[in-house]
């Protein structure tokens, strides 16, 4: 078995007496779909708070690409090859949609000590960030600003975002909430592809999605991992049809 | 030692004036959760309100208490022209506008009352000393300053601590929308705070007048004080600007009456007195710095 | 070049480089000295206020203290001069390096902080900066220090009006320069990018504090040389240079001219000047003795630039197109 990209070692988070995060070890191995899902509130978009740097955990470690990154600053993790989309779209808004992943390119293409050249045309950022627009689907909208683009195309927009690193994993929180049925199809087939050269975590609350893309699954509720296996397993394991599922079948 | 306590108290004393100006701010900012630079103009207003009422009744309580009503207007008024815009906009905003009262009222300030400075005399009920201690006397003006501003401290932590516009500060800063769900008139009850936040800026103001003296620009720097005290204090939180403000209060009383002392050990005399209020200001913003550094958001601010 | 020229900013913003370029030929030719001492403060304010942009308007930083470069690199002139240290090269090098240090040491300390806190801490450092220039009893405290005015033997003699201007002005020409660069540069994005959604910049790989306090030393040196020219300006070092309404107005300059506008502060520093001139005389007329109180008139204004014209003079000269 190869060795996993990702590994969480009994992660705690509390939030007060809220147990948001409890003794939670999951891991994410390369070329791999690994879907974490859970009902509202379970403390998903919580773990990859902690996994990206953005909260710290009270107890337990983190690994990533082989090094303990539990106290490691976020952008540094990044630049071990964390990327990610957020759950609340998050974009640069007064930035047209072409500067957005020409930032992200930037971000990846070591320091920005740089003030006298105009990376306005820089083509080693604007090249790689017109292909990676095409590529996500939104190459005619690069001069948009990204404030003025429609749901679906900012979510789009993070997604390219979060590949201009370069990922070796990308932490997908949601990606599809809020998309139309088409839009969520074209995603489904866009990260298929995509998962050869990026594992991912993806978080999604689309069960078809979810059923389609991952190769495991682990159910997240009130904090604890109560299920990980393959989607067949999920689907016939009993705790989860009573925590979770059955609420979906009710 | 009778010395020292003298100077505790003239700190107390100091603190509390500090902690009535503070109080305002970090109830608007708290609530609001907005800047208000003019806070320190209404100090200023008090006290000539004041000077003028004092000396048109002819009487030193008269007058005060005819002041704070007036105070209180002044403060609704200003809300609802200027103020009320602005709860709904950045920081940056506020800042500005606010900066803009300033000028308006120092200049108002000037063209009213004039350039030169007031005074206004120490009442004669009061122009005494008393004994806090056996064979320890202390200025009565100075005693009742403190017993005002304990009282309105008292007032002010039962305010937090048994009403509903308590329980809306204790729950945290700037949460809007849940004083909209708790079926509170937002726009009353703001106008309101902020009234009571002038009435007690210029009440300090006032009480401040015959220690000190009544000028254009009396607010500017005090403000900037109390604004460091709510920073230390951590914003939105009563308990902190009063504690900050105590600190804040003896950390000036011991630089003026025990740094010259120091200082002279290794300066000339009259040096010493002149660059003691000056450490002792640094002082504290040093301890804001330290405070900031240490706790980004204040001794009792809410985390993010 | 030619096409900027057709577009109202650009047509504005050449006219007013153009006047400010021979303003020294012009107060002569109509015999006008004050309008030339003017002159030299718009353009060392200026300066500061393209400083102040650079993390203001380019990063989002509210800094309320900006007002205390000038008074390190005021006095750092000052103090070297009053010890007997009268070369420019030697005054003008340490006080940059003063301002520098300075700058870096506090950004370290307050870009910890965010929003209000940060806006209040940076006003602490002004404050503690002030109290400490006032408290230099052997630098005159509180009334300031008269000092002569660096010398560049051989080069340039400040004394004169005229060539101080010119010394002035080029350097208001050089900052402009840099901070058009700098504004559109990889350094720039990235600063512009994190006062639009620090998360997502951190998220990107940027270590957004670094980038920040890069941006508020480079600030605070360019702060500290309207400081070092102020002092020369008038002679002259006190606290009052760098009191928190000094601060106050640098910010008012900004907004007023346009945040994030590279000519913005240029715009804001004149208007400012001009309107502080002119509306005496103006509400004179209006009625003889009025035009004493007329902060009466520009406190109001202020308040309704904050809230109604935030995009400052910039934004009513067109679209900007970047
Ligand atoms: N900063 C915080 N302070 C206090 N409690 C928090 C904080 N962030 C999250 N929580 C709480 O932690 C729990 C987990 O929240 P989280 O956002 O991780 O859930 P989630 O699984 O992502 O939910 P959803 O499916 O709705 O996105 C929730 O009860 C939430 O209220
Ligand atoms: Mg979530």
């Amino acid at each position: 078995m190869t060795e996993p990209l990702l590994r969480t070692e009994r992660l705690v988070k509390r939030y007060g007496g809220l147990l948001a995060t409890d003794n939670v070890s999951i891991d994410v191995r390369p070329g791999e779909i690994h879907a974490l899902i859970g009902p509202n509130g379970a403390g998903k978009t919580t773990l990859v708070h902690q996994l990206t740097g953005v909260v710290a955990p009270d107890s337990g470690a983190i690994h990533f690409a082989g090094r303990d990154v539990t106290r490691l600053a976020t952008h540094a993790r990044v630049r071990l090859g964390l990327g990610r989309s957020f759950q609340i779209t998050s974009v640069l808004r007064e930035f047209t949609a072409l500067e957005n992943v020409a930032l992200a390119v930037q971000g990846h293409a070591g320091h920005s000590f740089r003030f006298l050249a105009d990376a306005r045309h820089d083509e080693a950022l604007r090249g790689p960030a017109r292909r990676l627009l095409e590529e996500v689907g939104l190459g005619e909208r690069a001069g948009t600003l990204a404030a003025s683009l429609s749901h679906g195309e900012q979510r789009q927009l993070e997604i390219a975002m979060a590949l201009a690193g370069e990922p070796s994993l990308l932490l997908l929180d949601e990606p599809m909430a809020g998309m139309g049925v088409e839009e969520s199809q074209r995603l489904i087939g866009f990260l298929r592809a995509l998962k050869q050269k990026h594992a991912m975590l993806l978080i999604e609350h689309d069960m078809d999605a979810v059923f389609q893309l991952a190769d495991r699954i682990t159910v997240l509720v009130y904090g604890r991992a109560i299920a990980s296996g393959t989607p067949d397993e999920i689907r016939a394991n009993p705790d989860v049809r009573q925590a979770y599922l059955g609420e979906e079948a009710a | 030692m009778e010395y020292l306590l003298l100077q505790v108290l003239n700190g107390v004393q100091l603190g509390l004036l500090m902690f009535l100006l503070a109080a305002g701010l970090t109830l608007t900012l708290g609530i609001m959760d907005l800047v208000n630079l003019a806070h320190g103009s209404l100090y200023m207003m008090g006290a000539y309100i004041a000077w003028t009422l004092i000396g048109v009744t002819d009487s030193f309580v008269l007058g005060t208490l005819l002041a704070l009503p007036a105070i209180f207007l002044l403060g609704v008024a200003v809300e609802i022209v200027v103020i009320r815009k602005l709860y709904a906009r950045d920081h940056l905003t506020q800042v500005l506008a606010t900066f803009g009262l300033i000028l308006f009222f120092n200049e108002l300030v000037r063209a009213l009352w004039g350039p030169a400075g007031k005074s206004i005399a120490v009442p004669g009920f009061l122009n005494r000393t008393i004994e806090i201690l056996p064979g320890v006397p202390y200025p009565a003006y100075r005693f009742a300053i403190i017993v005002v501003g304990a009282l309105v401290a008292i007032l002010l932590a039962w305010l937090v601590a048994r009403t509903r516009l308590g329980m809306l500060i204790r729950a945290g800063a700037s949460n809007r929308r849940m004083i909209g769900a708790l079926g509170v008139n937002i726009e009353l009850l703001f106008s309101l705070v902020f009234g009571l936040g002038a009435v007690f800026a210029g009440l300090a103001g006032l009480m401040a007048a015959p220690i000190a003296s009544v000028r254009i620009g009396m607010g500017d720097d005090i403000l900037i004080l109390a604004l460091v005290i709510i920073v230390i204090g951590g914003i939105g939180s009563i308990k902190g600007a009063f504690i900050a403000a105590m600190v804040v209060g003896q950390i000036d009383i011991v630089g003026r009456a025990f740094l010259p002392d120091i200082l002279k050990t290794f300066m000339s005399s009259s040096a010493a007195s002149s660059a003691a209020p000056a450490i002792s200001q640094v002082l504290v913003y040093v301890l804001m710095a330290v405070v900031l550094v240490w706790r980004p958001t204040g001794l009792f601010g809410q985390r993010t | 070049m030619m096409a900027a020229l057709r577009t109202p900013r650009g047509l504005a913003t050449a006219l007013i480089l153009l006047v400010l370029a021979v303003l020294p030929l012009l107060t002569q030719a109509f015999d006008q000295r004050y309008l030339l001492s003017i002159g030299t403060r718009i353009v060392i304010w200026s300066i500061a206020a393209v400083s102040l942009n650079m993390i203001l308007g380019y990063g989002g930083l509210v800094s309320f203290g900006h007002a205390m470069f000038f008074g390190i690199g005021g006095y750092a002139v000052g103090i070297l001069s009053a010890e007997g240290v009268s070369s420019g090269w030697i005054q003008w090098p340490v006080a940059l390096l003063a301002a520098t240090a300075w700058a870096a040491l506090i950004g370290a300390l307050s870009l910890r902080t965010r929003g209000l806190y940060f806006i209040m801490i940076t006003l602490a450092f002004a404050q503690l900066v002030y109290y400490v220039g006032s408290g230099l009893e052997a630098y005159g405290g509180d009334d300031g220090l008269n000092i002569s005015r660096s010398r560049f033997p051989g080069l340039i003699d400040l004394r004169d009006k005229a060539s101080f201007y010119w010394l002035c002005f080029a350097l208001l020409c050089a900052s402009l320069w840099f901070c058009g660069r700098y504004a559109n540069s990889h350094f720039g994005l990235v600063l512009r990018g994190a006062k639009s959604n620090e998360l997502r910049m951190t998220a990107l790989g940027f270590p957004v504090f670094r980038y920040r306090l890069a941006a508020f030393t480079i600030a605070g040196a360019l702060g500290g040389l309207s400081g070092i020219l102020l002092a020369n300006e008038g002679a002259y070092v006190s606290p009052a240079m760098m009191s928190w309404m000094k601060s106050g107005d640098l910010i008012v300059i900004v907004v007023l001219g346009g945040m994030g506008a590279l000519f913005g502060p240029l715009y804001g520093t004149i208007a400012f000047f001009v309107l502080e001139e002119a509306l005496p005389p103006l509400l004179n007329l209006a009625h003889k003795g009025w035009g004493e109180y007329w902060m009466i008139v520009f406190g109001p204004l202020l308040v309704l630039i904050a809230l109604y014209a935030r995009g400052g003079i910039d934004s009513l000269l067109g679209r900007r197109h970047e």
